[in-house]
């Protein structure tokens, strides 16, 4: 038989750049490669011989959806190296910070890229022509996340106000509560998004992973707590690189993340999180996943898009607790000195787990730097849902499988783009 | 008549930096009623530049086959972006997208061209490469001329 080859031209509402083959031979997915084209450790090598106060601005850099998250992990790793202990009101802004991430990167991620699967539409700018409304609703949520940037992080994209020990410069309070008003309603919008998705239909499908994310005492996580998983990992960020490894792998010039022990795949991202902190949900977030259905584990992937509706209801809660318990904090930031060491962090990107390790200089000289970007950590994962889930559908028309493929990837929002540019799809049937 | 000047790309990425660079070449030299912006490109932040510019100006790279450092100037106000790969910069979901999901929801500015610089290289920390240096002087007298210099 002649080898049938589609290709996808560029662009598959997939952040950045890469391309997926999926070979089929008798009746069956023999596999599936997801190839993404990453500079490799371009940053962690530009990171070297820089400043430790300088992580955050250049970090920040990789990705222009979530910057936040690289700011985080960069700044809570220098942190830790250098012994700072921050006050809660900076504990609190950082959260609040996070959230305007999660508000803009998930409402982006739902209604323009992951919702026109479910509706049949191309993309969002077919399922703009005959919903108009629907993607306005979407890009409402998503200015919410915006302004919390703009006051918070003094610009919309990549905030130049965070720096190791806390912030530049503390928002006014004025400038706090008149983001009241416009996330109350990003949060009625959330809500109604939760129901909205929750009538999708989905595939009726689930895999047994290993589930990972941090977990913190009290909060649903976002910049703090310990590495945890649904198979009893429990882990100081510390101990990320004795329990998870990087491998080349000979199809993708990205490092792809494995379990040290047995090479077992994991996930990480809004699935993992909602299932290993149901119960740090707000109320109302909590009643919104209830209520659409979802119970307090989810491990079908198509759902994510439900639980990153879920998260955030949970970003807005989150955010107007934080905005309206707000007093400005006499002092910004906590002063920091350089000393030699290592120092590690792991915070919840809106993709999932983020880990930076840096070894300081005794003058705060970044001498090596390791990032582990949660893309890297699902990509192992994302090919084995494929060559799992697509079995099902191999006698769909070439342009719906493909379709079904691109919507597989699509579950876990790819930051491709910490990398850039297209996503390739081959479908080889043999 | 407000005009917006948008220079798109990764600063970080060669060629790609183009549209940012050709940005930052126009800053003190349009007339007042003109501003001019840096965005890396997701389509969602581009919409929004456009709020309340009549006029709008994106200058980005491209990848479309012709040779490096190359010019095309395309109207988009009344016809799509040709096929091809613009919106290098940082996201998939770009500035093609940006121009038709404005379209749809009757935010574009009235009047909208995208100058389109052909890349060479993507090399991560590489500046630009001299084809697209040439081909950015050239595209800041366009634009100047476009929005009529201030002197």
């Amino acid at each position: 038989m002649a080898v049938k080859t589609i290709k996808v031209e560029n662009l598959a509402r997939v952040e950045g750049e890469g391309a997926l083959t999926v070979t089929i031979r008798d009746g069956k997915v023999r596999s599936a490669e997801l190839r993404i084209f990453e500079p490799p450790r371009f940053f962690e090598a530009f990171l070297r011989g820089r400043a430790f106060s300088e992580a955050p601005d250049v970090t920040a850099r990789i990705c222009g959806i979530c910057p936040v998250a690289y700011q985080m992990s960069s700044v809570h790793a220098m942190e830790n190296a250098l012994g700072v202990t921050l006050t809660d009101p900076i504990r609190q802004l950082r959260r609040l910070l996070y959230c305007g991430e999660w508000i803009e990167s998930h409402g982006l991620h739902i209604y323009l890229l992951h919702a026109p699967d479910f509706l049949g539409y191309e993309g969002a700018i077919d399922m703009a022509r005959d919903h108009p409304d629907l993607v306005q609703r979407g890009l409402t949520m998503k200015k919410a996340g915006n302004e919390i940037m703009t006051v918070l992080g003094g610009r919309e994209i990549h905030p130049i106000n965070v720096r190791v020990g806390g912030f530049y410069k503390a928002p006014r309070k004025a400038d706090m509560r008149a983001l009241i008003d416009q996330l109350q309603k990003a949060r009625d919008v959330a809500l109604e998004t939760v129901r909205w998705t929750a009538g999708f239909d989905f595939p009726d499908v689930a895999r047994d992973y290993e589930l990972v994310s941090l977990r913190h005492p009290s909060d649903y996580p976002l910049s703090e707590g310990r590495i945890v998983s649904n198979r009893g990992l429990d882990i100081d960020a510390s101990g990320y690189d004795a329990e998870f490894e990087e491998i080349h792998v000979a199809h993708s010039t990205a490092l792809q993340s494995r379990k040290r022990v047995g090479g077992g795949t994991y996930m990480v991202g809004p699935l993992a999180r909602y299932s290993l902190n149901f119960d740090r949900l707000s109320p109302l977030a909590r009643d919104a996943a209830r209520a659409a259905g979802l119970g307090p584990v989810c491990t079908n992937p198509y759902k994510s898009i439900i639980v990153r509706a879920v998260e955030v209801v949970y970003a807005c809660d989150e955010a107007l607790r934080i905005i309206e318990a707000y007093e400005e904090p006499d002092r910004s930031f906590v002063p920091v000195t350089p000393r030699a060491g290592v120092g590690y962090a792991a915070t919840e990107a809106p993709r999932g787990l983020l880990y930076h390790r840096y070894r300081l200089a005794d003058d705060g000289t970044i001498l090596d730097a390791q990032i582990v970007p949660p893309t890297s950590q699902n990509q192992p994962t994302i090919e084995e849902d494929l060559t799992t889930f697509i079995n099902d559908w191999l006698d769909l028309p070439d342009d719906q499988l493909r379709h079904r493929c691109e919507q597989t990837v699509r579950n876990y929002d790819p930051c491709i783009s910490c990398a850039t540019h297209f996503l390739d799809l081959r479908l080889d049937r043999g | 008549m407000k005009t917006v000047v948008i220079g798109i790309g990764h600063p970080d990425r060669g060629d790609d930096a183009v549209g940012r660079i050709v940005a930052a070449r126009l800053r003190g030299r349009v007339p007042d009623s003109v501003s001019v912006v840096e965005a890396d490109g997701e389509a969602t932040a581009l919409m929004d530049r456009f709020n309340g510019a009549s006029n709008a100006i994106l200058v980005d790279a491209s990848l479309s086959g012709v040779p490096a450092g190359t010019v095309q100037r395309f109207d988009v106000t009344r016809q799509t972006l040709p096929p091809g790969r613009l919106g290098m910069s940082t996201h998939g979901f770009g500035l093609a997208e940006a121009i038709e999901l404005a379209r749809c929801l009757g935010r574009l500015p009235d009047s909208c061209i995208v100058y389109a610089v052909e890349a060479g290289s993507f090399e991560p920390g590489e500046p630009l490469s001299p084809e697209v240096a040439a081909a950015a002087d050239d595209v800041v007298e366009r634009v100047l001329t476009e929005t009529g210099r201030s002197g």
